[in-house]
């Protein structure tokens, strides 16, 4: 079987989704294509053969040909996610090589109720799938569950208010965890189990669970879930760490 | 590809020298120790646990975790890889060795390969040879403690010669086979084999 061959990824647009994060449009000519909740491997090479690699989410949905986003949290002290936020210029290359991954995907074929659990910039894989959903117009209803620190913390913030405001299923929970915006009534608190349950409400059987985030996060929600009543084999977890670099 | 295509501007941060030879191709050097799983942390309580091995065998033994723990164990120190990147040097485990476990069965001379199954359904497969001559270990140590729940507790198979995802958390059992049969990950594009020196990430790699 052919392997994943490395492909000349160039800098198509840059967008500051926050402070400290930024999406990367890529045009990637020979893109084969990806499914929602998948990720690809980037490659940096110096002038003197010295290489990097790192593995980042793709936030983009599989509808556009030939052209990858990637949502990256700059990462201080890292080695790759500062030069992708300091350096990195429209028409600039390196290579990626994917898609990776094939369990934490949602690919729109199941109306079975979706409750995505994100922290931080573990929403990158979770949009791909809200953006999928409103491409192929799917019934299926989707909680977002979304933690951020802050209100200026909160990736693709107006974005997720505009699909929410199609109402076509797609809900939108905000809890912010250190700062909260005058009047705010929405969840200032970590996600937790009460919280959980508040969201899920009576789709708990039949949900299809993505859960991404930092590690405490991600073992509360998947424990809390499976202690809800949910089958561990519908609740699908991806973890990232503070070694993202 | 051919030609290498350099990056404008990247320079990067290269590893310490000394330790340049002990970083696998494409990885970068982590001092901590990142959490990876594809689902929900089990919880299987001590009373409950057992570690088998079984399948291509004249007889099955089972463990319970008392027993498991009776026998005979060491500390390892070892540098693991895992796919996503990162690489940990000098990481302090204790465990059991495969040897050991396998040392108590007698194999069927059609044996020639083992799939770890775990708590929680994942399983990885592992060619014999690659586990022996403690090459593999089950541990339920890590740094002097008990080995914490997200990073595979209460035991987990541990292969440093492979990629991370080789060393399953949560094992509860060694099954023989003579047919290799892909496990979890093997099954969603990643490596067969998964040498990191070789950089064996992907299918076809």
């Amino acid at each position: 079987m052919a392997g994943l061959a490395w492909e000349v990824a160039t800098v198509a647009a840059l967008r500051d989704e926050t402070p400290h994060v930024k999406t990367l449009s890529l045009d990637v000519a020979g893109w084969s294509g990806h499914r929602p909740g998948q990720h690809v491997d980037i490659r940096l090479t110096a002038e003197d053969g010295y290489q990097a690699q790192r593995s980042y989410s793709i936030a983009s949905a599989p509808s556009v040909e030939s052209r990858i986003e990637l949502t990256i949290e700059r990462v201080a002290g890292g080695e790759v996610s500062p030069f992708l936020h300091d350096e990195v210029a429209v028409g600039d290359r390196f290579e990626v090589r994917g898609p990776i991954g094939g369990y934490f995907v949602w690919d729109g074929g199941s109306t079975d109720p979706l409750l995505l659990v994100a922290g931080g910039s573990g929403v990158v894989p979770l949009m791909a799938i809200v953006r999928h959903r409103a491409a192929v117009g799917s019934s299926a209803p989707c909680t977002l569950l979304f933690s951020s620190r802050t209100p200026a913390d909160i990736i693709y913030g107006a974005e997720l208010e505009t699909l929410a405001a199609r109402n076509d299923g797609l809900r939108v929970v905000h809890t912010l965890t250190r700062e909260q915006p005058e009047g705010w009534t929405g969840y200032s608190r970590r996600i937790d189990a009460q919280m959980l349950q508040d969201v899920l409400g009576t789709a708990s059987g039949s949900a299809n669970v993505f859960v991404c985030g930092p590690t405490p996060l991600v073992e509360v929600a998947a424990t809390s879930l499976v202690s809800l009543g949910l089958p561990s084999s519908r609740v699908r977890t991806e973890r990232f760490g503070p070694s993202g670099g | 590809m051919s030609e290498r295509l350099v990056t404008r501007g990247f320079v990067g941060r290269r590893g310490l020298p000394e330790r340049g030879n002990r970083t696998p191709p494409g990885q970068y050097l982590t001092t901590d120790f990142p959490v990876l799983s594809a689902g929900p942390t089990p919880h299987t309580p001590l009373d409950k646990w057992s570690l088998r091995v079984e399948g291509l065998v004249a007889q099955p033994v089972e463990w319970s975790w008392a027993q498991f723990n009776a026998l005979p164990s060491r500390e390892y120190v070892v540098d693991i890889s895992c796919v996503t990147k990162w690489t940990k040097l000098d990481m302090r485990w204790h465990g059991v060795s495969v040897d050991t476990l396998l040392g108590a069965v007698d194999l069927d001379p059609k044996a020639a390969f083992v799939i770890a199954y775990c708590d929680g359904g994942y399983t990885t497969n592992l060619p014999i040879s690659d586990v022996v001559n403690d090459q593999a270990f089950v541990a339920y140590g890590y740094d002097g403690a008990a080995l914490a729940p997200e990073h595979g507790g209460p035991a987990r198979l541990v292969v440093p010669g492979r990629y991370f995802w080789k060393s399953a958390k949560w094992i509860r059992g060694l099954r023989i086979v003579e047919k290799d049969v892909p496990g979890f990950w093997e099954g969603f594009g990643y490596h067969n084999r998964g040498d990191q020196w070789l950089e064996e990430r992907y299918s076809g790699d």
